[in-house]
């Protein structure tokens, strides 16, 4: 009967400790979805890279007088596989340089109808508008994994755990400074 | 009407349908007591009953569960596309299926002029997507993403399931009601007594019971029809999370409502599923208890909710619904 406040103090250090290990489980498996999220992204990246030759090759022909957007597609395409192996911060850089080149070429083909009647060009023109979409989605369902860690180590009572277990903040996916430059189109005969 | 997000929209219809199926099933509590101490005196034998009618809605629910959607793909003309034959379908299907993470579900088409779409299965590692040539054809990369992302939804939020649930337990509340109106008017008034030695308290349960057998199915099916409507517009909140486009998605359905061709495949059966009603005059009738989506009006004006652009006025509403 005089053990009973020691029996309840006991069963409740021992809830306390199962909510603890329920809360430290929610939040690794929130940052272990941030990292699968993360590399879904460079599979995406990756598929760009191949597709871009495919696409040059088939407008080359017909865009005798634009070789100057061709030319930058190209190089930014090689600046981007080469800044995989720089780190993060230098390839979210470089696939940006690389967006806005494939932004400045999609505009210029507007221009020419018979490659917006060409067959290879319209499937191609496909492939790379839904591979653009689908980085971008890849990047929003990232930043839906960030904001979810996020909310979960801000959230009471998690967050009196979140700091001593080492839970930080991770940072979202921003879109490139340049996405609000409209691209520019170089018409000249170059 | 204020503006929203996306987000609030989404956790007020999820929180709405979760607290209707929750009547359904004190329903079900209630008509299955009620029943239990009427015809044998004991409160427990309610248990008993309704447990018995869970089970034979919940047999007949096992078969829809596993082969439900080959059935429904099969009934409804769907043949299965791939990257030749339709590319840019699963294209978009597959930027959604990203956006969801979901895994990619098996893409179908249904050879039709009538444009309209629907998804089946019951989880997303076992989802299929069929949409009619019609719609292919009519709505531009834009629109179409958003009926994929509303169709991918449905599977992302278990929507099959979760209406396969409550349609069991509706279906658990029709037999019971059903049994015990026939056990009263053919089996006449042999009820055991119970403990309390029955009488005047067994008598009035009796008759609240058969008051509640009567009202009991019809209730339901209301409160199941109006769940059904909850998660169309839950479907539609949650693909503009995936897309961030409400535009796709409202223009998608403003041609799908002006389009005057009858879908042939679908029928009573079926036409919960689809992306909007197909039964033309279901569709036109829609504002009230009885249909399983809400109207495109209203749709469409919740989507507006979400950019902060006016809703809908009168005469733009009676021509969407057919009344002009």
């Amino acid at each position: 009967m005089d053990n009973l406040p020691l029996i309840i103090v006991a069963v409740v250090l021992v809830l306390l400790v199962v909510v603890a290990i329920g809360i430290y489980n929610g939040l690794v498996q929130r940052r272990l979805r941030i990292d699968e999220a993360f590399a879904q992204i460079e599979v995406q990246l990756k598929r760009r890279h191949d597709l871009i030759p495919n696409l040059v090759n088939a407008v080359k022909g017909y865009m005798g007088f634009e070789q100057k957007v061709l030319t930058d597609v190209t190089n930014a395409r090689a600046q981007a596989v080469a800044a995989g192996a720089q780190g993060p911060a230098q390839q979210a850089a470089a696939e940006n340089v690389l967006t806005s080149t494939l932004r400045s070429l999609f505009a210029v083909v507007e221009n020419y109808p018979e490659l917006k009647a060409n067959q290879n060009v319209l499937e191609l023109q496909e492939q790379l508008t839904t591979t653009e979409n689908q980085i971008s989605f890849s990047r929003q369902h990232y930043n839906a994994t960030v904001l979810d860690y996020n909310t979960s180590i801000q959230v009471f009572p998690n967050v009196l755990l979140a700091g001593p277990l080492g839970f930080t903040r991770r940072e979202f996916f921003d879109a490139e400074p340049e996405a609000a430059n409209v691209p520019t189109v170089d018409l000249s005969l170059s | 009407m204020a503006r929203t997000t996306f987000f609030d929209q989404v956790s007020a219809n999820k929180r709405n349908s979760f607290l209707m199926a929750a009547f359904v099933v004190a329903v079900l509590g209630a008509l299955g007591f009620a029943i239990g101490y009427a015809m044998f005196g004991e409160p427990v034998a309610g248990v008993g009953t309704t447990g018995v009618a869970l089970a034979v809605g919940g047999l007949s629910a096992v078969g829809t569960y596993f082969a439900g959607d080959k059935l429904v793909l099969s009934v409804s003309g769907a043949k299965a596309v791939d990257e030749r034959s339709a590319p840019q379908l699963l294209n978009v299907v597959r930027e959604m299926a990203i956006a969801a993470n979901i895994p990619m579900p098996a893409v179908y088409v249904i050879d039709d002029t009538a444009p309209n779409a629907f998804a089946t299965g019951r989880d997303p590692q076992h989802a299929s997507i069929a949409v009619t040539t019609g719609l292919l054809e009519k709505l531009d990369r834009e629109e179409l993403q958003g009926v994929i992302g509303h169709e991918l939804s449905h599977v992302r939020n278990f929507d099959i399931r979760f209406t396969l649930i409550v349609g069991v337990m509706v279906g658990a509340i029709a037999i019971l009601a059903d049994f015990f109106l026939r056990f009263t008017f053919w089996g006449g008034g042999r009820r055991s007594r119970g403990r309390d030695g029955g009488g005047g308290a067994q008598l009035i349960v009796f008759v609240i019971a058969i008051v509640l057998a009567i009202l009991a199915p019809i209730v339901a099916r209301i409160i199941q029809l109006s769940v059904s409507r909850q998660r169309e517009y839950l479907a539609d909140a949650s693909a503009v999370e995936l897309t961030r486009n409400p535009y796709g998605l409202e223009r998608a359905l403003a041609k799908i409502s002006g389009d005057p061709e009858v879908l042939e495949v679908a029928n009573r059966g079926t036409q919960h599923m689809y992306f909007t009603n197909p039964i033309k005059k279901f569709e036109a009738r829609s504002s009230g208890l009885w249909s399983t989506h809400p109207p495109i009006v209203e749709r469409i004006n919740r989507l507006r909710q979400l950019t902060g652009d006016p809703p809908l006025n009168a005469p733009e509403s009676a021509l969407m619904a057919g009344l002009e």
